[in-house]
């Protein structure tokens, strides 16, 4: 690859030992090897198998919880219900001081999405584990389900989670988070033409080719050694010490070595019951997910949907930008507050936009909890953006290369969310993208610089 | 459940062991005697994670019992290395950059090592094919393709 050294000349550093160099990655020969040691590499004599029964239904009040014949069952040795979590609803990034709680260990008098899970069961195997779940019998109660975000928002519709007390997150802002920037009203009058388009997307599932889980392992000195394929060690570390009452030096967790995550395995949602179980029978516990499980259970990427209006000028510049955001949250908030927060910073995108609003709504509905993965909260967005930005080209005539130098953000412009812009490169990749793929710029656009000085 | 006996060979050591009727091999290796380098990413036949060569044929380990291995030849990645010098095809992944998150890593080196051991200088088709039962979600595919590829020019320059 070759290393272009005429942009940025005045500041970059030629005297770097790591950047441009190949290194060996650490980890590697663990990798070739087979040696490297994964959650699931751990094997304990005496461990226990943990099993999960899960809902079937999307929304529905639990009348009664019946172990009986689990308990009976060849090979389990203890059952699980919500009674036994020392602090069984907890939202992970109360850490942060983003809450209320809202989300359940195990499933306590109702379950709001299908696969929540109810009750679990440690067994000497795998199979007595699964036979042992099977004999659990639980009552529900059906309870209307919504599943669609604009559904969910109307008066009327069925509550999915009683802890918010309605179906989107109050962020301290009110019922969405904003972004006012200018008089986008003002801009919109002003604008020679107006765009409006929304933008849907659907879950997506990380698949990682091993599966969420961890092995517990009860130490002689009354703590308890938990590995992990968790890709937030400390939020699952803490966490676990609030739900389970327990101080975080009573826990020692090993991780870092992840079978692929992409996101999908920052939610704390094996460890607290796996480490529980094991307190409670004294042995080692194992709980992985099925392939099913990670593909049905496991928090995917959250569906988006975005509705995007655009005042621009027939000269190029967009005068104002309008939008609405919706992250559907599934039943619990996980990370999905945190990625519509982020969506509302990210929205006007990487161009400077004088007059801008905007409003996103993290939603509850009866769906598998979303959370983080990759790029959560923005990925959807710049999809959206960036689809927009062709279509305004398109709409006054212009070059979308071309069109996209006009707007692109510089150093020193204010961003809608009151962040000056510092380090800008948009420009210069701008630059360099278009002599590399060959889709020529006019030669002003070639001598713009993201400094406002090179303009 | 009746335990059944099992004896094969695991990379040139013999083993024999007790295990329960319908064990898999993936668990018996792992679990019973503790190469874990196969891994288990579905357990389903789908994923190619515990991927052995077992006399000579790439299989899926999670899919065959471990009581039909009995007087077989089976061969993992915990093999490779000889005396603590890497195999060629180690040397390849670790130079070609063709691991990431490394789950996969040990079943698609056994994919890679059947494939070489068969065709000594394939075409990138070939590898292409012969890795395709094997997924790589961090989807580094194509550094795992240029190390095969340049285990096989190493072999063939070496053999020259």
């Amino acid at each position: 690859m070759e290393m272009r050294k005429d942009y940025f000349a005045d500041v970059r550093q030629d005297g770097l030992h790591e950047i441009g160099q190949a290194r060996p990655r650490l980890d590697s020969p663990g990798h070739v090897t087979g040696k490297t040691a994964y959650f699931a590499d751990r094997n304990f004599p005496g461990m226990l198998h943990l099993k999960m029964v899960r809902s079937p239904h999307h929304h529905a009040r639990i009348r009664s919880i019946d172990t009986s014949e689990a308990d009976k069952h060849p090979g389990v040795v203890r059952v699980l219900t919500a009674k036994d979590v020392p602090h069984n609803v907890y939202t992970i990034l109360i850490l942060i001081q983003v809450g209320p709680e809202d989300e359940t260990v195990l499933a306590d008098g109702k379950v709001r999405w299908k696969g929540e899970a109810v009750v679990a069961v440690l067994a000497e195997t795998e199979r007595a584990a699964q036979e042992g779940a099977a004999k659990v019998k639980v009552d529900y109660e059906f309870l209307p389900a919504v599943f669609d975000m604009e559904e969910a928002l109307k008066p009327g519709a069925p509550l999915v989670n009683e802890y918010h007390g309605q179906n989107y997150y109050l962020y301290d802002s009110g019922e969405c988070r904003k972004v006012r920037f200018g008089d986008v009203d003002a801009g919109f009058a002003q604008a020679d033409h107006i765009l409006e388009q929304s933008y849907q997307s659907s879950p997506i599932e990380h698949a990682p080719t091993e599966t969420t889980g961890c092995v517990v392992a009860p130490e002689g000195n009354d703590r308890f050694t938990c590995y992990t394929n968790t890709q937030a060690m400390f939020f699952t570390l803490d966490n676990t010490s609030i739900i389970l009452q327990m101080p975080g030096s009573k826990l020692h967790f090993v991780g870092g070595t992840v079978g692929g995550g992409f996101g999908g395995k920052v939610d704390v949602i094996v460890e607290p019951i796996a480490i529980l179980g094991a307190k409670l029978t004294g042995r080692p516990v194992s709980f992985v997910y099925t392939r099913e499980e990670e593909m049905q259970i496991s928090s995917p990427r959250a569906a988006e949907m975005v509705v995007i209006k655009d005042g621009v000028m027939k000269d190029g510049r967009i005068v104002a930008r309008k939008v609405t955001g919706y992250t559907d949250a599934g039943a619990y908030s996980r990370h999905s507050p945190y990625g519509t927060q982020k969506g509302a910073a990210h929205y006007p995108g990487p161009y400077t936009i004088p007059n801008v609003w905007i409003d996103t709504y993290c939603v509850y509905t009866n769906r598998t909890p979303s959370s983080a993965m990759r790029g959560f909260g923005v990925t959807i967005g710049d999809f959206a953006l960036e689809v927009q930005m062709d279509k305004l080209a398109r709409l006054i005539g212009m070059d979308p290369l071309e069109f996209r130098f006009i707007n692109a953000y510089r150093d020193g412009d204010m961003k809608a969310h009151r962040q000056p812009t510092e380090g800008a490169a948009l420009i210069e990749c701008m630059q360099e993208a278009s002599r590399v793929a060959n889709w020529p710029v006019a030669g002003k656009y070639m001598a713009m610089s993201s400094y406002k000085k090179g303009a | 459940m009746a335990k059944v006996p099992v004896e094969f060979t695991l990379n040139g050591s013999e083993k024999a062991e007790f295990i329960e009727s319908g064990t898999t091999l993936l668990h018996a290796l792992r679990d019973k005697i503790g190469d874990t380098s196969p891994k288990g990413g579905c357990h389903q036949g789908t994923c190619g994670a515990c991927s052995v060569i077992i006399d000579g044929e790439l299989r899926l380990s999670c899919l065959t019992l471990a009581e039909t291995c009995n007087g077989a030849d089976i061969k993992t990645t915990a093999g490779l290395a000889k005396g603590g010098v890497l195999h060629p095809l180690q040397r390849a992944f670790l130079d070609a950059f063709a691991t990431q998150c490394g789950f996969c890593t040990p079943g698609m080196m056994m994919a890679a090592k059947v494939l070489l051991d068969r065709t000594p200088n394939p075409s990138r088709d070939d590898v292409v094919e012969a890795l395709s039962g094997n997924i790589c979600r961090c989807t580094g595919y194509e550094p795992i393709i240029q190390a095969v590829l340049l285990t096989a020019r190493a072999n063939s320059q070496n053999a020259a």
